[in-house]
């Protein structure tokens, strides 16, 4: 079955273990969410799968449709099929967002092809009326001088134009207001397919209400400690993490 | 190693598309060495006039008086070794006025760089340079019929001596530097065009300096005179072959704007890593002229260039926008001078340098507005953009502004492109060569906007291929 599968991954950072035995599949077609306390390990997950260059990879796979992705180049990874919509996107002074969403779309074409223009303008503008982001946007550079709810909308538009297989959103609610948060949730739904899989990354609930999961884990300590329906979101904005945490060590 | 089919001549071949050159027979050869013999075989195979041939000889003893610029300019001008560079070599043919006329081997040359195919499609004119001398120089009918003269060095000094001699050595006179001496003992080739006063020249004028051989130096002399209230666009490309050897090419260009008169001079050199090139450019703007450099410093090992304006006439205009790329190995010394010396001049330089792994930026600028004037302008900006820790980047301003009745501007920045971003747009599916190609060209976007479209597309396939060629 397609999915995108995690075994047993584990992983550090400057030295320090983060990642330890990690095992996570979303298959294609579902919504999966990741929630988890400060320093649970969320981010790293959503670098190491992408390929961030400062974080190790001890052991372990990252498997999409059965390819396995760590010994693959990041922008390899992203041709595959993965994106992640960052939690805090890099602004790149002096190229406009029509140019670099043109040449991310090119890139995936076979050499010799060439994009064509007027489509792709016209496939651009209508996306960024679902999202709510005025035409001028085109000329700007790429999140440079961006509010936080600009940019976050900018990451969902560009993982419209590019339509992944999976997508990792990496704390997309976190600075976002209300309206924000539901324009940003109607271009994620607006995707959901059965040939397209989502990890939501989250600290907070809220953004699942507006994202409804199929599956709800829970990253503790680089290890997913729980997994449940939906419902289980609801549980954790109730009670906190502290009892799952007693649990994970009365397991131990 | 290649076979060509077509000529038969053995051709050398690698992933750059300028890289490659053809085994001539030169029949003129000066040989290696500078001497005042190397002067006399130029002078005897121009068949050149008296005054030229002493004018050559001051200069070499100007050359030879004047110390190497090391105390301020790099150390790396001493690995240039005189003794082993070829400073005259050519075919000893005239310029040919059609293309089936040049000799196949310069004909291909010029073929695989675009160059006929460029002047059918945009240009007025063009010249074509192979080593010492121009193997191909033609200007379209309707421009020569308006009077415009494009021309060789050579020939110009034949043929229109009265002009050429009114300004030649005038604005760059021999003693300027060390390399404008050089260029001034031992120069063939260049242009020479004048534009009669009033004509505006619709299409730009281009030459192509192409080098050919190896241990060899370009001495090419350029010298244009627009009239008054006339108008011209000048471009200029240059490439050379990748040797094991060192390269020299040291030119000098005068500009002259009389009254009411516009200029604008581009270059887009590609220089090979192994080329050093040193050249002088200076224009003199009259009354109410405009002087207008765009200059783009892509490869070479190191570039010294800082082209000016003397702003000599009431309302004079200068402008200097360049942009230098400094990849490995490769040293940027570029800048610009701006020279007030008349009343409301205005001049602008707008400067910006990239630098990638452990290439090298240097800016140096110098505006002069002495105190007798009033209500002059200058405004300087010059912006660094590196690409990895290990690059450098210097600036060296000097700005001297005397006297209260002037404005002038001074902005720098240096920004880097960071992991990253590199990371981000690498997340999007872009290369890590595709993803530098575009931060660099967002980082130059607005001053290749200044730029015929025709080069600006040229600019930035070069810059591409430079990012390409960085990424191991």
């Amino acid at each position: 079955m397609s999915s995108l599968e995690i075994k047993d991954l584990h992983a550090s950072v400057n030295g320090i273990d983060i990642l330890k035995g990690l095992t996570l599949s979303v298959p294609m077609g579902e919504v999966h969410a990741i929630m988890g306390p400060n320093g649970s390990g969320k981010s790293t997950l959503a670098k190491v799968m992408a390929g961030h260059q400062d974080y190790e990879v001890e052991s372990g796979e990252v498997l999409l449709d059965g390819e396995s992705l760590l010994g693959m180049e990041v922008d390899e990874r992203a041709r595959e099929g993965l994106f992640l919509a960052f939690q805090y996107p890099a602004e790149i002074p002096g190229v406009s967002n029509a140019n670099f969403l043109r040449a991310a779309r090119q890139a995936r074409l076979p050499d010799g092809e060439e994009i064509d223009a007027v489509a792709f303008y016209q496939e651009m503008y209508e996306k960024m009326a679902q999202l709510g982001i005025d035409k001028k946007f085109t000329g700007r550079a790429v999140n440079e001088g961006f509010s936080g709810g600009e940019k976050k909308r900018n990451e969902v538009l560009q993982m419209m134009m590019l339509e992944p297989k999976y997508a990792v959103l990496d704390e997309t609610d976190s600075g976002l207001d209300i309206d924000a948060l539901k324009i940003v949730a109607q271009g994620v739904n607006a995707m959901r397919s059965g040939d397209r899989g989502f990890l939501v990354i989250t600290h907070y609930q809220r953004l699942l209400e507006y994202i409804v999961p199929d599956h709800v884990h829970v990253l503790y300590e680089g290890r997913i400690i729980r997994s449940g329906p939906k419902e289980l979101a609801l549980e954790l904005e109730e009670k906190g993490y502290d009892w799952l945490k007693e649990g994970e060590l009365v397991k131990n | 190693m290649s076979k060509d089919s077509n000529s038969g001549n053995t051709i050398e071949i690698d992933r750059e598309e300028a890289n490659f050159h053809y085994d001539v027979n030169y029949k003129h050869d000066a040989g290696m060495g500078l001497s005042e013999d190397t002067l006399d075989y130029i002078s005897n195979v121009k068949g050149e006039d008296q005054w030229i041939a002493d004018f050559r000889k001051k200069a070499l003893s100007v050359f030879h008086k004047k110390k190497m610029p090391t105390h301020w300019a790099s150390e790396d001008l001493d690995s240039i070794n005189f003794d082993e560079i070829r400073y005259y070599l050519s075919a000893g043919e005239a310029p040919k006025r059609s293309w089936d006329d040049v000799p196949d081997e310069m004909k291909e040359t010029f073929e695989r760089l675009g160059i006929p195919e460029k002047e059918r499609s945009f240009l007025a004119g063009v010249e074509a340079q192979f080593d010492s001398e121009a193997a191909y120089s033609n200007v379209k009918d309707a421009v020569a019929e308006q009077g415009v003269i494009f021309v060789n060095s050579s020939e110009g000094l034949a043929e229109h001596a009265d002009i050429f001699r009114k300004w030649f050595g005038k604005v760059i006179p021999t003693g300027d530097n060390k390399f404008s001496a050089l260029n001034s003992a031992v120069f063939s080739g260049g242009s020479f065009i004048y534009v009669p006063p009033g004509v505006k020249v619709k299409h730009p004028l281009q030459a192509y300096f192409r080098i050919n051989a190896e241990q060899f130096g370009q001495f090419e002399r350029t010298l244009i005179i627009v009239d008054e209230g006339a108008e011209l666009t000048y471009m200029e490309g240059c490439t050379a072959p990748k040797f094991e050897t060192n390269t020299l090419h040291s030119a000098v260009v005068e500009l002259v704007a009389m009254k009411d008169a516009k200029i604008q001079y581009i270059t887009v050199q590609n220089w090979s890593a192994n080329v050093f090139n040193l050249v002088t450019k200076r224009g003199l703007a009259h009354e109410n002229a405009e002087v207008r450099w765009i200059d783009c410093n892509i490869g070479s090992r190191l570039t010294m260039k800082y082209p000016g304006v003397v702003m000599k006439g009431a309302g004079a205009r200068g402008e200097v926008i360049s942009i230098a790329l400094a990849n490995d190995g490769q040293h940027q010394d570029t800048g610009a001078k701006m020279i007030h010396a008349a009343d409301n001049t205005t001049s602008n330089v707008v400067s910006k340098s990239i630098s990638v792994g452990e290439g090298r930026s240097t800016y140096r600028g110098q505006v002069h507005i002495p105190k007798h004037l009033k209500g002059c302008k200058n405004n300087t900006e010059c912006d660094a953009l590196l690409i990895n820790s290990k690059s450098r980047t210097d600036t060296y301003p000097a700005i001297t502004v005397r006297g209260n009745k002037h404005s002038t501007q001074h902005e720098a920045s240096v920004s880097q492109v960071s992991e990253e971003q590199i990371f981000y747009m690498k997340q999007r599916g872009l290369s890590e060569a595709e993803a530098m190609s575009l931060s660099v060209n967002g980082f130059v976007n607005d001053l290749v906007r200044e730029f015929p479209m025709e080069y600006s597309v040229e600019l930035k396939r070069l810059i591409d291929l430079e990012m390409e060629g960085s990424v191991g």
